[in-house]
């Protein structure tokens, strides 16, 4: 079905060595995201796998067939991009038939499956309209019906929801996680958002320049992470991570503590600080504290609820000691 | 904020817009109103305005001395022939640059922008004697091929602009789809830059229906297309602006109707990338 498998797959810019030698193996009905912050190669890596861009060495196999020198069309893979690339001259009828008019499929199939994705995406009403009579969600939604529609070995997807407005990236986001559900067939998903990489995957591929930092489900990444990088990276807000004496204490180049592994109290704790910004959402509260025997950096901490705190009170902090990260002078996991 | 527009402003932007357009119009306008004066009012002064006894009696002059139709019709084969080959010879060129393009590509395309810095007339002797041996003096073929290679490199540079504005990821997306090189140009390419080409098609129609230097220099009397019978009708001596001016308002009627049937068109083609 969908089993994809990278061997020391390298990518070249003329001198610029954009992914070193990569190894990657994908399963068969996989969800699995590419994230990673922007210039990481996640897009070329993608591109790579679908056959946009050619590997300067290695292979790629998709179900054990060598797909390394194949034509993007020939390797039964379906694409949606982050700008959608709808094609603006036909109706949304046509480009979901598209694909299927390439591939020579019967009129009447063509229908049904063209009905059947219209319906399961809420675009019935709209297929006669030109993609650009249609706002960004349904203009996705097309453009995801029209790689359903070939029912292919596996989805690709380029950051398809960085183009929409905060609300309906969560709805569409639920959207393609129903659809995975439903088709339990492999998707492969590209974001630098690491909400979306913790919600969606089955599996989180995170890179940093060209190399894959690690590969885990999003607890793995959450609970172990391998290195300092990982560690900043995973996680909303982010790990506070610190260095100089208080790591040295833990017999450690950098301790990671994540701001909802600290206990705040108003009398008594590990750590005193002011709080610079206090962040109030309701269901949570933000805080940034400065403690300066901590370096300069502000601790973030999260308490749950509403606690009546503002900006220059000053606290107490604990960290949860069977919570915390330490990294040796390298910034790998000790 | 969007910028406040008084009223007076408006006014005054308005009367600029119809000052600058009455002035570029004029020496059309008096064109045509000189053609159907008699030649005498033609010279007066002061000069008349509209007030002057109407007379067709220059257009009846023309077309009795020389054969308009046949003068027409080298204009039309000209400006046609000379269009469609730049754009059978231009599309895939600046395809080739806007699709894949080279590190050598933005030094081509100024180079063929270069070639309109020569003064024509620098180049008209050896091209002439060209013409001459390769027999193709006084023929329209010769001027079909002079013309294309004078308004290539602006086919070239309208087309890449157009080109260029088409996405790549549409095209990545029809490759995705199935789409094999041929499918892509026919369903993708063509249909998104079908008003690039005609925008392009029509402003090389026009360059070449005005063309004269080389129409004037190469041709003689078989190819000779409506300059040729504009120029026929300036004389060293004697009256003849009433003459001239029919003429040159019967070479310039066609053009000027075609133009104001396909304005919107050509206006987006000049702006293109600009407004979007």
């Amino acid at each position: 079905m969908g089993r994809i498998t990278l061997e020391k797959v390298t990518k070249s810019f003329g001198e610029v060595n954009v992914i070193p030698p990569l190894d990657l193996e994908i399963n068969d009905g996989e969800f699995v995201v590419f994230v990673g912050p922007s210039g990481c190669g996640k897009s070329t890596l993608l591109r790579l796998i679908a056959g946009l861009e050619d590997v300067t060495s290695g292979a790629i196999s998709i179900d054990g067939t060598d797909a390394t020198g194949l034509a993007p069309a020939q390797r039964g893979l379906a694409m949606v991009f982050q700008s959608y690339a709808l094609y603006p001259h036909m109706s949304v009828r046509k480009n979901i038939a598209f694909p299927m008019k390439m591939a020579k499929i019967p009129e009447d199939e063509q229908k049904r499956r063209i009905d059947a994705a219209a319906k399961a995406l809420n675009l019935t009403d709209y297929l006669d309209r030109r993609p650009g009579q249609l706002s960004g969600g349904q203009r996705q939604r097309v453009a995801i019906g029209r790689a359903i529609v070939r029912e292919p070995q596996a989805f690709l997807f380029d950051e398809p929801l960085s183009n929409l407005d905060a609300a309906l990236r969560v709805g569409m986001r639920l959207e393609i996680m129903e659809l995975h559900e439903r088709l339990a067939t492999t998707m492969i998903y590209v974001t630098h958002d690491q909400v979306e990489a913790m919600t969606m995957a089955d599996k989180i591929v995170v890179l940093r320049a060209g190399h894959i930092e690690q590969v885990g489900s999003p607890l793995d990444l959450y609970h172990s992470p391998r290195n300092e990088f990982v560690a900043g990276f995973i996680g909303s807000p982010k790990m506070n991570l610190i260095k100089g004496e208080a790591a040295q204490s833990h017999n450690a180049a950098t301790i990671g503590v994540r701001p909802e592994h600290i206990a705040v109290s108003t009398t008594e704790g590990l750590w005193q600080g002011t709080i610079s910004v206090s962040e109030h959402l309701g269901s949570d509260t933000f805080l940034h504290v400065h403690e300066h025997g901590l370096g300069d950096e502000p601790l973030t901490v999260r308490v749950g609820g509403e606690i009546p705190v503002k900006h220059g009170d000053r606290i107490w902090m604990t960290p949860d000691q069977e919570r915390m990260h330490r990294f040796d002078k390298n910034g790998l996991r000790m | 904020m969007a910028r406040a527009v008084t009223q007076k402003r408006k006014i005054i932007n308005t009367a600029a817009a119809w000052a600058v357009g009455l002035l570029i119009f004029f020496p059309i306008l008096w064109t045509i109103l000189t053609s159907f004066k008699t030649e005498a009012t033609a010279v007066a002064d002061p000069p008349v305005f509209l007030a002057f006894d109407w007379t067709l009696a220059n257009y009846h002059d023309v077309l009795e001395r020389s054969n308009y139709a046949r003068f027409l019709w080298n204009s039309i084969f000209i400006a046609g022939g000379s269009t469609i080959l730049g754009l059978i010879v231009g599309i895939p060129a600046a395809w080739s640059m806007a699709f894949v393009p080279s590190n050598k590509t933005k030094d081509i395309l100024l180079w063929m922008l270069s070639t309109k810095m020569l003064p024509a007339v620098g180049v008209l002797y050896p091209i002439y004697l060209i013409f001459i041996k390769l027999g193709l003096l006084d023929s329209r073929t010769g001027l079909i091929i002079v013309l294309m290679l004078m308004n290539l490199p602006i086919i070239v540079w309208m087309l890449y602009t157009y080109f260029k504005e088409i996405p790549g990821e549409i095209l990545e997306a029809g490759r995705m789809d199935g789409a094999g090189l041929k499918d892509e140009i026919l369903f993708i390419l063509t249909p998104m830059a079908v008003p690039g080409i005609a925008s392009t098609m029509l402003l090389n129609f026009i360059l070449a229906w005005n063309e004269a230097f080389w129409t004037l220099n190469l041709t003689a009397a078989k190819a000779a297309p409506l300059t040729a019978f504009i120029a026929s009708y300036s004389s060293p001596e004697g009256l003849f602006f009433a003459k001239l001016s029919a003429a040159s308002t019967m070479a310039i009627a066609p053009i000027l109707i075609l133009g104001w049937f396909s304005q919107k068109q050509l206006v987006s083609g000049l702006t293109f990338g600009a407004v979007k």
